[in-house]
């Protein structure tokens, strides 16, 4: 599903230049559950963002379902962003003024979808997540695990290849932090390809495998025995 | 534009954002309220100053003669010229295609006119009936003068409003007999006249009656004309400045007059001052379109400044939208759409609420320069145009902003 050979990446700070990813060769089948793992300014984040396609590489290749992903236009990129991935962040990014069920069918707004199919679809993932009751709600009036929940119907709406999580649970208490996972091992165990960045060693233990990066390189990537976040609900 | 959807988001927005798309508005509406008050005192202006010279015609064309200054065609300098009926019919002959309305003149100044125990000195105009349109005069009792009048040289008279209200009072004038220089007449009407007072201490008679009754026999004072308007200004300007030329190269070449002689006959036209009036009153006209552009510029800039605001307060939600897949068109079409939007109704309330303080006291204004200040349907249209430009101008900046915004830097957690 994702192939990644060589991967550099630098940023300018002023005059010196921050090498922060220093040849990353790593790959993705369908329906894996990843965890990367590192402390903050190992360049987790950064390798997260071009996974996104939210910023791009100096160096290397990088192929997402065999579709080479290199020197996109803004528009091209916006519509790859739409088809291939869904994305669930550490502080949510719920649209505030907008209601639960409005914020999932957000993805399906920009695939073009008419209103009527878009509600449809975007109930269908609410239940799924378990909030159809609330799809009137505004974000301010749920919980941060709701909130969530709603987060990862949105990145769910549109059917993505990839679900890529930005330490979803970083924000949440351990208990939430583990119905979040729960519900994120549902998914995968739905055949959905999920990639997980946190620095929580047992939520990375909830994943089937941990990728550790310091330095901008992978020091570690191993197969791991899931733990089943059930049974700590 | 008519994507429901996006107009959905648009409401949705708006509808959340009550207090700042208030303030967004609130300088646009003002800046469109100044400009449509300023271009409404502009016409208040401009009536105010065509009420002012509005007292004759604005084609009226004088033609006058007197004394001649220079030796031609072997006579000598210091003839009076006198012109007479034959010179009315001739210039009506050569040039009627382009004259509206003529009269020839008989003029005394200062003639007793008394009424009962009143008496006043007033100037008797012995002219024909197209005085009244020469004149620009209008009525407030009775009749003007007729052709039939003319023809018969009856003794009838016009009063001017200022000698009816000096010699009848409160007492009606029409139908009553007042003596002129001791010859009685008939007060057969009141005028009244745009230029005021002096031009309505004035009495009209019939030429024929004051070329009898003063033993003038067919002999002119002067002639007066309006000459045809034409739709275009210009022109008019132009057919007035031949004719008049035309007047005076034949009541030159009647009388013998040296081409170049500048005193014997004289030809003076309206419409060349007229001329002077309107292009003042256009400077005027664009100064206050200058200062209400700029009034709106000021608005605009500032619309474009909050919604510059706007775009900053939504780097988050921008961001997050085009991760999940916004294309930068329709991120620019979101901003530019909401700030016309916002532009385009403030600026009609504004619009609406300045149109509806002219139309309030815009009637009760009627000083000397300012008259009935009040703006047409081709103004407001001209505002509205501006408007949709304004907001799209407003917009554009702060949308290009947002469609730059970076979804990294956007999402990122600090």
């Amino acid at each position: 599903m994702i192939e990644i050979k060589d991967l550099h990446k630098s940023y300018q700070m002023g005059s010196n230049s921050l090498h922060v990813l220093k040849g990353i060769d790593f790959s993705v089948k369908e329906g894996e559950l990843v965890s990367i793992m590192g402390s903050s300014g190992s360049g987790k984040s950064t390798l997260l963002n071009i996974l996104g396609m939210l910023d791009e590489a100096d160096e290397g290749t990088y192929n997402l379902d065999n579709v080479p992903i290199k020197n996109l236009n803004e528009k091209v990129a916006a519509q790859y962003r739409n088809k291939f991935l869904g994305f669930i962040f550490q502080s949510f990014n719920l649209i505030n003024y907008k209601n639960a069920l409005d914020n999932v069918s957000m993805p399906l707004y920009y695939q073009g979808m008419k209103r009527a199919e878009r509600t449809d679809r975007a109930m269908h993932y609410l239940e799924k997540v378990g909030l159809a009751q609330w799809a009137t709600h505004l974000p301010s009036e749920m919980s941060g695990g709701q909130k969530q929940r709603v987060a990862i119907a949105r990145a769910l709406a549109s059917d993505p290849k990839v679900l890529l999580a930005d330490e979803p649970t970083g924000a949440l208490d351990t208990k939430t932090s583990y119905e979040v996972m729960d519900l994120i091992q549902g998914i995968n165990d739905e055949g959905k390809t999920i990639l997980v960045v946190t620095h929580e060693p047992d939520i990375a233990e909830m994943t089937k495998r941990i990728v550790n990066l310091k330095d901008g390189r992978i020091i570690d990537d191993s197969v791991v025995n899931q733990v089943k976040a059930s049974l700590h609900v | 534009m008519f994507d429901v959807e996006r107009w959905q988001e648009i409401f949705e927005t708006i509808g959340k954002n009550k207090l700042r798309t208030f303030l967004t508005g609130l300088s646009v509406a003002s800046g469109i309220f100044i400009l449509v008050i300023l271009l409404g005192f502009s016409t208040g202006i401009q009536k105010g100053v065509k009420t002012q010279f509005a007292q004759d015609a604005e084609s009226r064309v004088n033609v006058w003669t007197g004394v001649t200054t220079k030796e031609y065609a072997g006579l000598n300098p210091g003839r009076r010229i006198q012109m007479h009926n034959s010179d009315l019919e001739n210039v009506d002959q050569k040039f009627g295609e382009a004259i509206e309305h003529q009269t020839g003149l008989y003029n005394i100044w200062g003639g007793q006119v008394n009424y009962g125990n009143e008496t006043g000195n007033y100037r008797i105009e012995g002219a024909n009936y197209g005085q009244q349109f020469i004149e620009n005069a209008g009525l407030s009792a009775g009749r003007f003068l007729t052709q039939k009048d003319e023809e018969e040289g009856v003794k009838v008279a016009i009063i001017g409003q200022k000698v009816k209200n000096d010699l009848f009072k409160t007492e009606q004038a029409v139908g009553a007999t007042i003596k002129i220089m001791g010859i009685n007449f008939l007060v057969a009407g009141v005028f009244t006249d745009p230029g005021g007072e002096r031009e309505e201490s004035r009495i009209f008679i019939p030429l024929s009656t004051a070329q009898r009754v003063f033993n003038a026999g067919d002999k002119l004072r002067s002639m007066a004309f309006t000459v045809k308007m034409s739709d275009n200004f210009d022109e008019a300007v132009a057919l007035s400045a031949a004719v008049s030329q035309g007047i005076e190269d034949e009541i030159k070449s009647r009388y013998q007059i040296s081409p170049d002689d500048r005193s014997a006959v004289r030809v003076r036209y309206n419409l060349e001052e007229a001329q002077k009036i309107y292009s003042l009153i256009d400077t005027i006209r664009m100064v206050f379109w200058f200062v209400g552009i700029g009034t709106i510029i000021a608005g605009v800039v500032g619309v474009s400044n909050i919604m510059l605001i706007i775009v900053k307060e939504r780097t988050k939600e921008i961001g997050v939208r085009k991760a999940l897949g916004a294309l930068p068109s329709s991120i620019i079409g979101m901003i530019l759409q909401e700030s016309i939007f916002i532009t385009a109704i403030a600026g009609f309330l504004g619009l609406f609420l300045g149109v509806g303080l002219l139309e309030l006291i815009g009637p009760q204004i009627d000083s000397d320069f300012i008259k009935f200040p009040q703006v047409d349907f081709v103004t407001a249209m001209s505002t509205v145009i501006i408007l949709i430009v304004a907001g799209a101008l407003a917009g554009y900046i702060p949308a290009r902003r947002a469609a730059n915004i970076r979804p990294i830097e956007a999402l990122r957690d600090e």
